[in-house]
Formats: C-alpha cells, structure tokens, sequence
C-alpha cells in the first residue's frame, strides 16, 4: 500500500511552507499533492517556492501532482486552474473547472474534493484520462469496496482519506474574515493565525468543526490505523495522509510502519493519543454510524 | 421576455397550488433517495408524477424533475430508472448533478432536456460550458456563491440559461460538496438527499433554557418563550477563539425580491423559489407574489415591496451572496 500526502489545506507563512516540502522530500511517502487547494488569495505569498519544492520532491523519487483550487469562480481562479497543466506535473482536479481547461487526453489525478461516489462517475472520468481517484472522505466501506472493484477493471487507482482533519464543505464566504468582523476582500489574512485550523466548539464546550477561511474541517483528525487491513483487502492503493503543522514528518513515518506491517493494528492511534491528548480521533465516514465516530477507545 | 418562476413542489397538491397561482414552471421529486428533498410524506410516486405532468401541461406550466441526489455505488439502477420513468411521465426536463448519471442520460436518453443541479456547484463559465459541451446540458441552476456581477459576466460567456434561487432556505456552503451534515448524523445531503435531518434533531429543556441538538451536537440554546430556529448545521450558534455566536451564517432565509430587476439585467433566465418541503398555502403565496414582480418588471411598473417579509423563517432574511459583501 502506497502512501499519498495532499495539499496542505492551510495558509502557511513561505518559509515554513517551503521547509516542510523539503522536509517531506525525505520521508517515506510515495505521492506528493501539492498547491494551493482552498483560498486563491493566499497563492502569491508562496507561489514562487512550488517550483523549487516540485524539484526536490521529484529527486527524492515521489510521484507530483499539482492541486486545483476546490471552488473556482473569479476570473483570476479561472485564468490560475487554465494555466495548471503548464506547470509540467499532473494535475489534480479538485474542481471540474480544472477538467475543462485539460486538452482531452491528458491524464490527469481526482482530489477528494470531486464527487466520485458511484461507478458511472469513474467510468466517465476513466474516459477522460483519470489514472487515480482519492475518494470522497464521506463514502462508507461498502461504496469503497464496489468502487474499488470498478478502478480495478478500468485500470484506475483508489486512494482513501488516511489520516487528517475532513474538508466538510466549502464557501464563497470566508469565516476567519467573518469572525474578525471583516469581508473576504479584506480578510487581511486572519487564517494565518490558525496553521491547523480554528477549532470551533458548541455552547457546552465540545469540540465539533474547524475553521480554515473559506473551508470548513472537521475539529477530529480521521485516521484509518483500525481500517487498514480491509481497506487493503479491498484493493485500495494508497492513503491519503493530510499535511498539518506539527509532527507531520513523524505521522508519515508511523503510517509506513503501519501498511508495511511493521506496526500492529491500533499502533498508530495509540501513539498519536500519548503524544497529542487532547485531540480527537474518528474513522466513522467509513465503518461508524456518523463521520465524527471512532471505533477505537475515546481518551477520557 | 418574462422572467422565468420555477416553484417548488413537494406533493401534488403543492404542484396544482403552485400551478393555479401562476408558476410558470414547477420541480419536484419522486419520492425516494434520488432528490435532495428526500422527506418523510413528500415527493411523488409515478402514477401522481404522470397525473402531475399532464394537469401542469394542461394549464400551460412546465414540470422538471430533480434526480440531483449522487448514485450510490452498486445501487445506480435506481438514479437510472428515475431518469426513465421521469422521461416516461413527459417532465419537460430532469435536474442532474453526478457526472456519472449526466453521463447516462445524455446517451440513454439524449432527447430529455437536462439541466445541472445547484448541487454540482458550477461556479464559472469555463465549467458551465463545459457541462453543456459534454453532457448536452442546457440551464444550470447557480451556486448561491456568486455576486449578481459575477452572475452577469457568466451570461456573457455562456449560452446556457442561468436559473438562479431568490427566495427559501439558503445554504451557506457550495451546495454538493458539503458533508457537514453526515459528520454529525450519518446522513447527507449527496448520499441520503437530507441536510440536518429531524430524525436525529433532540431538544430538552432544563430550567428555562431549551437546547436543541443534531446528533448530539448542540446548534442552538435559547430562553423559554424565544423563537427556537431549526437545527439546520451551519446556523448554528458556536464558540471559536473568544467569540460566540452565529459563526457560518444567522438563522436567515434568502430573499431577493428587489434583486430581481438586477438579476434580469444580469441576464437570468429563470427565479427559483426554494422549499419542496413547504406547505401548498406557503408555496401559492409565494408564487403569486414572485409572478407579480416579474410581471411588474415586464409591464413596466414599478417593484412592489417587501411582500414576501412574514413568509421567512424566523422572519430574518439576507441576499446571501448577490450581495459582495456577505463574502
């Protein structure tokens, strides 16, 4: 089983930003999604560093694609998803925008962000030059295994939502700016403060969505360590692990222990619970009865 | 040329109220998972859906049908026979957001007119083209993520019709790429056609103070005796660093009644109104108000106002994204 990093869901500052992708050139991971997924106006803060981060992680021998923004409307998204493919790595399309600027032909990759939920859909995206598909995060095993079983036969790859907090949804307004009493126009950048997102709590103090300015995350951090045996039997290719802040080079390493077997079962939740408490694990999008639950013991 | 009403239906009843009030066009459902207004009593089977096409027909309206919910692996025979039986009944045209069911239809059924649903969230003329390039797509109903400028520089580069909400509950995420819902119940709006459903909305009531719950998520808290809004995700009342309040959006329903002279200029095919799940009263209300505007605007006269203020939830309402501002 392969192992995927995609695109850092966060408003990094460059310097950090271009750091952990040299850092990630290093690690044991197979496919790098890089880019810039969720906000158009955070780009030009970093967009000069993706080509020497592109050339590092393709010397150490990992697989590139290059992310579409997840909600293209402005004329100026529309011109940056059209000049995509000129980049010189496959692009991952995050949003339909991206396919329709790709000369037919052109292979190209499928974010989670793109709704795969039936065999219909990869048959279509097949014919239009898909060689992988990450799933969407909110499909239950069962879709997995049939869609699986189709990507087989049409010669695509599934990759599944590993590990990291889940993109729910996406909007035309910018809740960091909201929260600042500001308008996305003038954001001034207020997601920055936040490199993992914003934890967002009910009124009885439970922890429940993160904010991340026009994204919405989930506050638990989805990890497949309980799923892994399955999701392999099934013919699933590679996880799906999110980039985040802190510890990111050490999460890879603990996933590559884990799918090449050298880890038991639980070992990778047990020791992301010893060494960050306070954060919440779920894997219930796939086998729960709702995507915030965990199969695993809850950490009182 | 009038602007175009397209009125929700969610049972046959609502459809002829809708019709008798003036609509000139009307969607709706069949009843099972293959629309996003997948409600307990609603939606029509496929006797009342041919019975519904000829009595609309009969006075002049057109009927669409939303098949906008996305194909569950191993189950698409049932999105696919919707599509047939909808063709079958004589709608005048489906309502499609799943690439793989657009696909089906514009091969199996090349001669039903399609339309992309909100939920497929094409948000710019590249894309709306694309749609209509590969899938024969002919209107596409707009994200409520777009300002009436950007609405108009989409008709400026498409021949496809635009079709866009003015009035009814409002999401505040892109429509179709929003799993908050089954985050915290299971079911969403993609897989199960519902958002926040009622089965797993709780409320209790402790010394005064009712809270209601969403899967065990508390969304909103209130006094005894105030308005306790829906527990719909993202109106919800939360915390996030040291501010609390309404952090995605107010418990307001969209209306833009006074935008409609804007959103013609814009280039706007068709108004839709939002709420299959409303009553036939609500709907016929609400449809003879949104005709009378358009044929104000067609005749001439001048807009009348504020009609619509006591129909709306909790009796706040916004122009959602018309606006830039909202951003």
């Amino acid at each position: 089983m392969e192992l995927t990093v995609g695109p850092s869901q966060f408003f990094w500052p460059a310097e950090f930003w271009s750091s952990f992708y040299q850092d990630l050139a290093q690690s044991p991971v197979d496919h790098v999604v890089i880019g810039e997924l969720v906000c158009s106006k955070r780009l030009p803060f970093y967009q000069d560093h993706i080509p020497d981060a592109i050339s590092a992680l393709i010397a150490a021998g990992k697989q590139v694609a290059l992310t579409s923004l997840a909600l293209v409307t402005l004329k100026r998204e529309r011109k940056l998803t059209a000049e995509l493919a000129e980049m010189g790595v496959m692009v991952e399309v995050n949003d339909l925008t991206a396919l329709a600027h790709l000369p037919e032909g052109t292979a190209f990759t499928v974010g989670p962000l793109v709704n795969v939920y039936n065999e219909g859909t990869l048959r279509w995206l097949a014919s239009r030059g898909t060689r992988r598909v990450c799933l969407p995060p909110e499909l239950p095993l069962a879709s997995v295994e049939t869609l699986t079983r189709t990507a087989g036969d049409l010669g695509i790859a599934v990759e599944v939502w590993g590990h990291g907090r889940l993109p729910l949804a996406i909007s035309g307004r910018c809740y960091h700016a909201r929260l600042h009493g500001r308008t996305k126009d003038n954001c001034q950048f207020a997601c920055e403060d936040d490199p993992d997102g914003l934890e967002v709590r009910t009124r009885d103090g439970k922890p429940f969505m993160a904010m991340n300015g026009v994204q919405t995350l989930s506050d638990s951090y989805a990890c497949t360590d309980h799923q892994i045996e399955q999701l392999r039997a099934i013919g699933v290719s590679a996880l799906r692990l999110s980039p985040q802040s802190q510890e990111f080079l050490r999460l890879c390493a603990l996933y590559r222990k884990r799918v090449d077997q050298r880890l038991p079962k639980g070992g990778v939740a047990k020791e992301i619970m010893e060494k960050t408490p306070d954060l919440r694990l779920s894997d219930g999008f796939l086998t729960g009865s709702c995507g915030a639950a965990w199969s695993g013991e809850m950490i009182p | 040329m009038v602007m175009e009403i397209v009125c929700p239906a969610g049972t046959p009843a609502a459809l002829r109220a809708a019709v008798k009030a003036g609509a000139h066009t009307v969607y709706c459902g069949f009843n099972d998972e293959t629309n996003a207004r997948n409600f307990p009593g609603l939606n029509f089977n496929r006797a009342e859906m041919r019975d519904a096409v000829a009595f609309a027909h009969r006075h002049g309206s057109k009927v669409l049908v939303a098949i906008n919910t996305f194909p569950r692996a191993g189950d698409e025979a049932i999105w696919h026979c919707a599509v047939a039986d909808a063709e079958s009944s004589g709608v005048d045209a489906v309502i499609l957001a799943d690439l793989g069911l657009l696909d089906y239809t514009a091969r199996a059924h090349p001669g039903l007119r399609r339309h992309l649903s909100v939920q497929a969230a094409a948000a710019n003329a590249d894309v709306i083209n694309f749609y209509a390039d590969t899938f024969g797509v002919k209107r596409v109903v707009l994200p409520r993520v777009l300002s009436v400028p950007e609405i108009a520089a989409i008709n400026a580069e498409t021949e496809v019709e635009t079709e866009v909400f003015v009035f009814g509950g409002l999401c505040v995420m892109a429509e179709g790429r929003c799993s908050l819902s089954s985050y915290a119940t299971g079911l969403s709006p993609n897989m199960n056609g519902v958002c926040s459903p009622a089965s797993h909305v709780d409320y209790t009531e402790d010394q005064g103070v009712l809270d209601a719950r969403l899967g065990g998520y508390l969304i909103h808290r209130v006094n005894k005796g105030e308005p306790a809004p829906y527990p719909t995700l993202c109106k919800g009342c939360f915390t996030a660093s040291d501010k609390t309040g309404h952090l995605f959006e107010d418990p307001v329903s969209l209306n833009a009644e006074q935008l409609i002279p804007q959103l013609q200029k814009a280039g706007v095919t068709a108004l839709k109104i939002e709420g299959r799940q409303r009553s036939k009263s609500y709907v016929a209300q609400v449809v003879q108000n949104f005709r009378a505007a358009v044929d104000a605007l067609e005749a001439g006269r001048s807009m009348p106002e504020g009609m619509l203020a006591r129909l709306s939830e909790g009796q706040a309402m916004t122009t959602g994204a018309y606006k830039k501002t909202w951003r």
